[in-house]
């Protein structure tokens, strides 16, 4: 344990409290996940992705975004999340374990999601490599909202129409006549 | 003298947990003693409690004392677990929007830069709770209720934050502090006798707010998730007890801490004209003004509550699309365009 604090408290920039934290946070995000896809109840997997969702929002704040971890709860706890028990309790609402939930599929979504794990940790390997995130004082909102409407205005206004593609898509999809 | 800003860090988080507990505990109470037992019985013609204590003020210590004292009941076929944590995920979700409602200029839980939009989300975390209630009970009443909360929910989130974006871009930032000074140091033409209310320029916004604060609230017009006639109680059916207690709670405390936002968001907050709004006086008068306020606002809640029919829940739906969000869009661009133009 000793050891191990020590090794934390070497990181002379980073809080000691800030590493404990993110531990902490991150083992209880890994478990929820696990138990997301292990878990045969579907209400019971999207209510264990609430608490990985929540502790994405955490680990937002320990790095001083505290708006990008307030999106994080506003869109995937409130809404997305919502959305997934919505339709799950409107369509098949048992109680008991759902037997026809996984099966064959299970071995397709772990190469997935590997393929997927291996990619994202290359790029991010390779991309930041040693560098430090500098975190001096909590993002304000207007230095997001400026970056959003300056630097990053092609991306953000191309995101917005493609959700409002997505949109008339699915309102198409679901028209019957 | 010694104000909040200046104590240690844990000597101020700690008198704000107290706070907090105070501000949800005592708000819930006094709400249901002054609108749920007398407003209503008075507009009924009777007088409601009188025989605990002076004018039956200690009848809501003797509905909590009997609550406590029943048997916790669990349906044979319910989820345990999810049943049990529903009743506290629909707390949680009230105590950390309790956070956001400033008392004073130093009285205040956190002084984030988000404010008003941290309320916004978090708020919206209730619903979860709601439908772990209405899925645990294994009831179709409850599910059913549980369903139509979460419809209603959704639908109304959209006009109850679009409305505080006109709020928003004319104070200029969503810090709840931000907000209230905007409005005393605010000036009408000029004239900053009284500072400027956003209830006078922003009475559209204002009566967006209401309406779906009423139905975020779940109160009539807008209870149909607790349609007693149709639904026994909806997702709360099979709760008794304790667990009940704390869904009470939650509903009237939810009540009083959206009446305290409106209230900041559009009749100033803590703030009164003819003092000045950096004066200390407002950490002591601040917290007593905004509980006038609240007491005002939730009055004009318990109002309608006692007063509309039932909404069905088509009309409910389309009262939410077609009216409210057109209107709370028209009064951003509107607000918008004011913003830019003076």
């Amino acid at each position: 344990m000793s050891a191990l604090l020590a090794a934390v408290s070497a990181d002379s920039d980073q809080f000691v409290a800030q590493n404990v934290f993110f531990g902490v946070i991150a083992l209880l995000m890994i478990v929820s996940a696990l138990k997301v896809v292990t878990t045969s109840n579907v209400v019971h997997a999207a209510l264990w992705l609430v608490l990985v969702l929540a502790g994405a929002a955490a680990q937002f704040i320990l790095l001083g975004s505290e708006f990008v971890a307030v999106t994080q709860v506003l869109v995937y706890i409130g809404a997305v999340v919502v959305l997934f028990l919505f339709g799950v309790m409107l369509t098949r609402a048992s109680m008991g374990d759902d037997e026809t939930a996984a099966g064959e599929k299970r071995v397709m979504a772990a190469v997935v999601a590997g393929l997927l794990l291996a990619v994202m940790s290359v790029a991010l390997i390779d991309t930041f490599a040693d560098d430090r995130v500098v975190i001096d004082e909590p993002q304000l909102v207007s230095t997001v909202a400026d970056s959003i409407f300056s630097q990053y205005i092609v991306p953000f206004e191309a995101v917005s129409v493609l959700l409002l593609a997505a949109l008339i898509g699915s309102i198409v999809v679901a028209r019957k006549d | 003298m010694m104000t909040l800003a200046e104590l240690a860090y844990w000597q101020s988080t700690s008198l704000r947990v107290v706070g907090g507990l105070a501000a949800v505990l005592l708000m819930a109470g006094t709400l249901v003693y002054l609108h749920l037992f007398k407003l209503v019985s008075f507009m009924q013609s009777r007088l409601g409690p009188m025989e605990t204590g002076p004018y039956g003020s200690l009848q809501l210590l003797a509905e909590v004392g009997k609550f406590l004292q029943k048997e916790d009941i669990f349906p044979r076929k319910a989820d345990r677990f999810v049943f049990a944590a529903a009743p506290f995920v629909v707390l949680m979700s009230t105590f950390l929007l309790v956070v956001v409602v400033p008392g004073g200029p130093d009285a205040w839980f956190i002084d984030s830069d988000l404010g008003i939009y941290l309320a916004m989300a978090v708020s919206s975390v209730s619903v979860i709770g709601i439908l772990m209630a209405g899925w645990g009970s294994a009831n179709k009443y409850s599910l059913m209720g549980g369903l139509r909360a979460t419809g209603q929910l959704i639908a109304y989130e959209l006009p109850l934050i679009l409305a505080v974006v006109g709020v928003v871009i004319q104070a200029g930032t969503m810090n709840m502090q931000g907000i209230v000074l905007a409005q005393a140091d605010g000036e009408i033409f000029g004239w900053g006798a009284i500072g400027n209310p956003f209830i006078l320029t922003q009475f559209v916004g204002l009566a967006v707010f209401l309406i779906a604060m009423q139905a975020e609230l779940t109160q009539s017009p807008f209870d149909m998730p607790v349609a007693e006639s149709e639904l026994v109680t909806g997702y709360m059916t099979e709760y008794s007890g304790m667990r009940f207690l704390l869904f009470f709670i939650g509903e009237f405390a939810t009540a009083g801490v959206f009446s305290a936002i409106a209230a900041v968001l559009f009749l100033g907050g803590w703030y009164v004209p003819g003092i000045d709004s950096d004066s200390n006086a407002f950490n002591v008068i601040g917290p007593l003004v905004m509980l006038g306020k609240v007491v005002f606002v939730s009055f004009l809640v318990f109002w309608a509550r006692f007063t509309f029919p039932r909404f069905r829940e088509d009309q409910l739906q389309r009262l939410a699309w077609k009216f409210l969000i057109p209107i709370a869009l028209v009064n951003i661009v509107a607000t918008g365009i004011l913003k830019v133009a003076f």
